[in-house]
Order: C-alpha cells, then structure tokens, then sequence
C-alpha cells in the first residue's frame, strides 16, 4: 500500500491499488483523472473554491445557478437540456457545498459510456466541449449575463432558500450555525440570504464571475473508463481561460483560531410543529490536516456516527425517546453536530443523556467492541464511498481543501492506528458550544377540503 | 443453476430457483469494493387483509404492521442484530414499501458471515409483549417526523385523494393509534403467512464468486425446514376509477406552498412485459410533455410556476397506478390549470418524432447511469421480478417503444376525470 507512482514535473501519481489517481496541472486547473472500469458512465466533477464571506455569498449562490442555465451555444435552458438529451441523457447539475469556511461550486457531468450504446456514439468529446462552455462560455447578452436567464435563476433561488424553513431539521440546522457561529463566516448559508437576491444585478454578477474564473481554486475530476493522456488532451484542447488568470493564494483560510467556550448558548425557538428538533454544536479544535484527525472520526463514529453508537442505543434503544439521534462531523471547521427528534417535554432527559454519552468517552468508558466496531464501520464506509464516482472525487477533493496528500490506503493505515487513548484525548478536546432546540406546538398539518 | 448474459450491458446474473421455493440472484460486480445484498420478502403495507397460513377464518391486521414487523425483526434474545453487523463491519438497514419489505446490508468485508447473518435474523423471529410495547415510542416519533414534512404530506395526500378503498391510502406506518393496538400475536401471524421463503428474494450484488455464494445460500437453506408452501390468499375491495376526492388543502408552518397532482391509472393490473411497456412509456410521455427540455417545462419556470424540486413519476403494481407531478410553486392554484391545459393541448397535437427520440435517449442513459449503483440494480430487480418483469429488458423495451405506445397512454391515462391535486399551504395564523 502507499505511494507507488512517483512525481515528475507537473504530473503526480498519488495512490496505486485503490484508486489509480493521476494530477495534472493546466493553465491553473488541476486535472484529476481517476482511470476505472467499474463504471458504465464517464463522469465529470468540476470544483470551484473560494472562502465563504458575507459580500458574495448569495451571489456566488446565484452564479452556479446561472452557470448550468445556458452556454453560448445553448443560450437558454431549454436548448442546453436538448443537447444534453441528445448525449444519451448527459445529466449536468450545478449545486453548491461549505467546505469549512469555503464556498465550493461544484458542477458535475455525467455520460454513458459509448461502448455500452447501440450505435456506438462519439458522445465523450461532445461532452467535454459542452462542460467547458458552461464554466467559460456562458450565455451572455450585451456584455453581461442574460437577463431572461439571471431575474428566472433569482426567483428560484429565493424559493430555495425560503423552503429551508419548510423541512423543519434543515431549519434547526441553520439556526444552529447562526447562533453558535454568530461572528464567523461559518454561520453563513451556502445559498446565501434571500433579502439580498433581488439587488443583485446581471452586470455585477457578471463582473463577479469574470473575477471567479480569474482567480478562483479550479480542480476537474474525470471518472471512468478514459486514458489520462487523452484526458489532458481534450482538456487543452476545450479549456481555455484567460492569460491573466492566477489563483489568489491569499484567500486560502487558514485553520482559524477557534473560540474557546466558557458558557453553553442554549437558545429556544416555537413552531407549530408534532416533533421538537432537538440540535447541538460542538467545538473540536481539530480539523482534516491535524494528526488526531483520525481520533476524532473514531470519537464521533462511537459518539453517534453509526447504529451502534452510544446516541442511538441510549436516546433510542434504551429510552425509546427518539426514532434518530445521531452525530455527524464537519471535517474543516472542525465540528460536530448532534441531531435527534424528541417530543418537547423530554427536552430535559435527551440533553441530559446525550451529555452523558460525552462525559462516558472523556472518562474512557468504551467497550473494545465499540471501537474496534467503528474501526471497521469507518473503514468500510470509506471503501464504499469511493464505490461512487462522485464520493470518491468528495474524498479526493479534501486533500485540496486541507492543503494536504493523503492517499486513501493513508486515510484507512490513519484509522486502523488509533488507540483508545487517542479518543479519550479527542474526547476532551471536545465542548459543547450551543444548543438549539424548535419547540413544538403539536397541531401541524390539519387538513381542509 | 442458471445463467443470463446481457451483453450490451456487460452484465452476466446468476440465479436458482430452491427447493424451499426461495430465488436467488447473483450479480458479478468487478472492481467494486462493496457487497450489497438484500432479502425481501413481497409482503407490504397494502397486504392488511388476507388468510393467514393454515387458517381458514380470513383477518384484518392493523395499518402500519408491515413496517413495525420490519423494525421487531432486528430483535433477537441477545440483542440487536444491528450490532452483529457492524461487529462484522457491514452495515444493515431495512425497508417497507406498498408492496415489499426488504432488508439488506452492504459490506467490504466478509460477505459470507452477513450474509448468514442476514438470512438467519430474517428466518428466525423473536417478537415479545414487551420488546412490542419498547417499539411504539420509536416509531411513535418516526410517524411524527413524518407528519411534520411537508414533501411527505403532499406526496401521500394525494395518493391519499386517489382511493376509495385500496389500502394504498394508507401510511406505511400507520398511525400512533393503529400501532397501539399491535401485539406479537399479529406479528407472528403476518410472519408465518408472508416471510415463506416461496415469497422471497436474496439478490446479491459485488465482487463475489457467484458460483460459489449460489452454493453458500443453498446449504444455509438445506439445514432449515419450512412448511409447504401454499398459495397466499389475499384481498382486496373493488376499487373504483374515479378518484375519492379531487381537492385537498393540509395547511402547515411552511413559506412556500408545494402542490402535487396525479393521475389515476383506471386498469392497473398488468404484469409482466406488458406492464414494463406501460410504465415506461408512460414516463417517456411525462419526459415528452414536461422534461427540462419541453417547452412547457421552459414556459413554467419563466412563469415562476415551478423550481428545482419540479419532478414527475408515474408507478404501477397490481391493483393500483398513478403518475404524479409537482414541487413548490408560489401560486398552486394557477399551476394545476396550466398543467392540466398543457396536458389537454399536448393531446390535441401529433406527437413529434424528433423529441419521442431525444426523450427515449435520456432515459436509456440514466438508465445506464442506474445501472453503476448496486443499491438500485437489487432493489429495482427485486421489485420488477415480484411482478413478473427483468429489470435487464429496460433498454430492449424502450428501444422497442413506438410513438404510438406514447400516443396511447396520452389519450387512456390522462384523463381529465382521473386527476386530483393536493396542496400544501401556508397556515394562517
């Protein structure tokens, strides 16, 4: 296991047996190229980076959207999806992430492979055409964004967030992060604030992009039965930016000094809702390129990660209280959440459990089956998420946000050498920070004819 | 043991009929990492109304008993099963449709250990009064985290407006007053009738040896006895073609009102190819009339009509069908009649060959794009295999479809009469 390629010039190859992931670095975009023959489509990830802020934060929301609405030979919606059918249903989606304190923009393609076509198309160079005109040749009218394109893609946008409020743990979600994040760019949404939307103007969004493409983060990952060398060639061949275009490395976040906790914030909401959702925050002051990283996977795995975990088999199992209480962690801010559905009167018992299972784990209160459980949960999670065109270029791309060059045989050979020490250490580390909890008032839903 | 190549698809299945009457298939995935298996039984929550094996007098069980059965099986006299999985490193869930309860894991690691495990927990039940009543509070949340999403209400709410009788009106879970009456007995009863393996499928797909996992099941299955399997006898009231109600409003703390509408399909009892056929071409027409590339699509996003969460479906199994669109929209109201006048005008048009063609293409390679996830080659295989149909015909019947398969459904399904609308609004305070 490990590294057996080794790195030359522009090109690297990072880890062999698992994953044949090849780097090439073009005009100022990293070319990741990942040759497989599990799959029956070729896929296409692109990821665009900048830290998360207040000033583009809803314009940047409103760019992806744009972004995947028209090319310039397609310069409206309906003819870009018409092209795409004619690629034997080459899907294209635009969506957007928060990746620690960064904003990521990530546009993806996906196209069956010609081989498994009847009359064998030449679908894939189409294909890389098409995607590179949705990032570098948009539907532009007088010099700026479509209008027709940008006032659609802004109500819709609106409705987006808007309908956050509707999907009550989204909701919870949110609040959570604007309460205990009140002074950090973390606390923002990734699709930005709906006041904000209809002030934003097609010719400043313009300006705004042309500064993304300029100096933006760029990594394209190619998933699927290809050749790196041809690869590389198309990518020259379509993508073409600007010859000034350099990334700015100053914006890159560095692993910020997070906030040391004196008190806890618990903050209550109402709402006419059956089921109190009950969200916590924690600090962790540990993130992806730290060496007890590793320990803290393994403490949130045991923590509430898995079905076996101590939030399940105490709020769930053994007090009946809940139908899911989980944990899950944010890998570059370093955070974990707790999540669980309890009825409002047992506000008191859940916090007071889920407490618990955390002083357990500071104590070092877990059994070997626990660990070596999450161990092998963690572990075969990993494995199953690169199964997957998309999660494997996710576990790539971290590596790209950390600044680090794990190899996923590293990432697993990390895992397997934690000990219970190092969890009961992570296990410390980590505080509670904020509570949100959205009463309910129990008459939601009644229905008129 | 048999065998099926799909050359154009580079896939070979493997697959026995046993002597128990259980099926099971094999699916060689090389280059994958995981193991995905699931044992489903064809046995959902639509089943409330049958003769239970070996009994004469005919029984009505209470609504939500598929799902709760389900969430018991995982219990054993020492403990969880969930926890042996994950001893074992693989991950186990499990699932009830209208139509089938399905549990399942997926692995890196030893396949053969859960995949005992997994047959044994399913054969072996252990259901007392008090692990029952332990139950109740869990998936008494579970319907509640139910009630309060808005997506959920509207999708069953029409369904809901649809029948007059089918038990498909009814939630999966049932209610917290319907599971309150559950006991072991019921349990056991709907177990003995519905969980013989004669009404069951192992599907197992990943880097396996499928000889040798074919042989693995076999001698599992030859070390247990059953009873005879018999011919499960269940019923169901005769259903109307009309639609129960055509209007419903659920008022909840939501900014953005969702609207949902359907159409009642009026003969849904095809199976087989027959079936494929319809299905299929019912959905190429729904891509016709409002995929994004459609001009009504295009027409009701500029309109501010629809948004991202716009999506359309139609399902078929024996005894009850439906095609469905909808999302969020500002004004619900003003989106059913552009709708339904979109539908009435397509109709009124001959169907144009260019975009019978582009539509067929989407499908087929989101098909293919299907076809790279395990996880919907054993669940889909498994549903169409329960009526009758190979998941691996998909593409040979669409290629075989003709723009009068599509021109059929347009007149016979959508019909003014079989549609009805169900809305979410915003509550008044």
């Amino acid at each position: 296991m490990g590294k057996l390629g080794c790195r030359h010039n522009e090109r690297g190859t990072y880890s062999m047996g698992i994953v044949n992931h090849k780097q090439t670095n073009l005009h100022g975009m990293t070319v990741h190229t990942i040759e497989t023959k599990k799959y029956k489509t070729t896929s296409f990830i692109l990821q665009v980076k900048e830290p998360i802020n207040e000033k583009n934060v809803t314009k940047r929301a409103l760019l992806a959207y744009v972004l995947q609405s028209g090319t310039k030979d397609f310069p409206s919606s309906k003819e870009l999806r018409s092209a795409l059918d004619d690629l034997y249903g080459a899907t294209l989606n635009a969506d957007l992430s928060k990746k620690g304190e960064n904003q990521v923009i990530s546009i993806r393609m996906e196209v069956a492979n010609e081989k498994f076509l009847s009359n064998s198309e030449p679908v894939l160079d189409k294909a890389f055409h098409l995607l590179s005109q949705v990032l570098l040749a948009p539907a532009v009218e007088g010099g700026v964004f479509k209008e027709g394109i940008v006032k659609k893609e802004k109500r819709s946008l609106k409705q987006q967030i808007e309908s956050i409020y509707d999907d009550k743990m989204r909701y919870a979600n949110k609040r959570l992060l604007e309460e205990m994040y009140d002074t950090e760019p973390y606390r923002l949404n990734v699709y930005g604030n709906g006041d904000e939307v209809d002030s934003i103007t097609s010719k400043e969004l313009y300006e705004y992009y042309q500064e993304v493409i300029r100096t933006d983060k760029i990594d394209l990952y190619v998933v699927g039965d290809i050749s790196t060398d041809e690869m590389v060639d198309k990518v020259s061949k379509h993508f073409r930016f600007s010859k000034d275009r350099k990334e700015d490395d100053t914006k890159a976040v560095n692993a910020a000094d997070e906030k040391r906790i004196t008190e806890v914030k618990e903050i209550f909401e109402e709402q006419d809702v059956q089921q109190g959702k009950l969200h916590m925050g924690y600090r962790t002051y540990t993130t992806y390129a730290d060496e007890d990283y590793f320990a803290l996977q393994v403490f949130n795995g045991i923590f509430g990660g898995f079905s076996h975990s101590k939030l399940f088999m105490n709020v769930r199992e053994k007090e009946s209280l809940a139908y899911y209480a989980a944990s899950r962690f944010e890998s570059h801010k370093g955070a974990v959440f707790v999540m669980s559905g309890i009825e409002t009167a047992n506000y008191e018992k859940a916090v007071k459990i889920i407490k618990e299972q955390h002083e357990e784990m500071k104590k070092g209160n877990i059994t070997d089956s626990e660990f070596e459980q999450t161990k092998a949960m963690i572990n075969n999670q990993v494995l199953e998420t690169i199964d997957h065109p998309i999660g494997l270029s996710e576990v790539l791309y971290h590596n790209v946000v950390a600044g680090t060059n794990r190899s996923i045989e590293e990432w697993m050979e990390g895992i397997k050498k934690v000990t219970k020490d190092d969890v009961v250490a992570v296990a410390k580390k980590v505080t509670l920070d904020t509570i949100f909890f959205l009463k309910g008032a129990g008459t939601n839903g009644n229905e008129n004819v | 043991m048999g065998m099926k190549t799909f050359d154009q698809l580079d896939e070979t299945l493997h697959f026995e009929e046993l002597p128990n009457g259980l099926k099971v298939y094999v699916l060689e995935k090389k280059g994958f990492n995981k193991t995905y298996a699931t044992f489903t039984t064809h046995y959902g929550s639509v089943d409330n109304h049958f003769k239970p094996l070996g009994k004469d007098e005919n029984v009505k069980v209470p609504d939500g008993i598929a799902h709760f059965l389900e969430h018991k099986l995982f219990e054993k006299e020492h403990g969880d099963v969930f926890q042996d999985f994950s001893k074992q490193g693989a991950s186990a869930n499990a699932f009830t449709t209208f139509n089938r309860t399905a549990y399942l894991f997926s692995t890196t690691g030893d396949v053969k250990k859960n995949l005992t495990t997994l047959i044994d927990f399913v054969q072996e039940p252990y259901f007392t009064e008090k692990t029952v009543e332990k139950e109740k509070g869990i998936i008494g949340q579970e319907i509640r985290m139910y009630d309060d999403n808005p997506d959920w209400r509207v999708y069953f709410g029409l369904i809901e407006n649809m029948y007059h009788h089918h038990p498909v009106k009814i939630d999966i879970a049932g209610t917290e007053k319907s599971i309150a009456k559950i006991t072991k007995d019921d349990l056991y009863e709907c177990y003995e009738t519905f969980y013989h393996p004669s009404n069951m499928i192992l599907f197992i797909v990943g880097p396996v040896d499928a000889k040798d996992i074919l042989n693995f099941v076999k001698d599992n299955q030859s070390q247990k006895t059953f009873k005879e399997k018999e011919h499960i006898e269940r019923f169901f009231d005769d259903e109307p073609q009309t639609v129960a109600k055509s209007k419903k409003v659920i008022e909840m703390t939501v900014q953005t009102p969702k609207c949902y509408m359907g159409y009642k399909e009026a003969t849904p009892n095809r199976q087989g190819k027959e079936l494929m056929k319809h299905e299929l071409s019912v959905n190429l027409l729904l891509e016709m009339m409002f995929g994004k590339s459609s001009p009504n699509y295009e027409a009701l996003y500029e309109e501010g009509l629809i948004d991202q969460t716009f999506s359309f479906d139609y399902t078929e199994e024996n005894g009850f069908g439906f095609s469905m669109l909808g999302g969020d929209t500002g004004s619900p109201d003003e989106f059913v009649e552009r709708i339904s006048s979109m539908v009435e005008s397509f109709k009124q048009q001959p169907i144009v060959e260019d975009s019978f063609d582009r539509a067929r293409k989407k499908k087929i390679g989101a098909f293919l794009r299907s076809l790279n996830s395990p996880e919907f080659i054993a669940n889909q295989f498994t549903r169409y295999a329960f009526n009758e149909m190979d998941l691996f015909d998909v593409i040979p019947v669409f290629e075989s479809l003709t723009v009068h398969d599509v021109e059929d459904v347009l007149q016979n399904h959508f019909k003014k009469e079989a549609m009805t609308v169900c809305q979410v609004q915003k509550k008044k305070s």
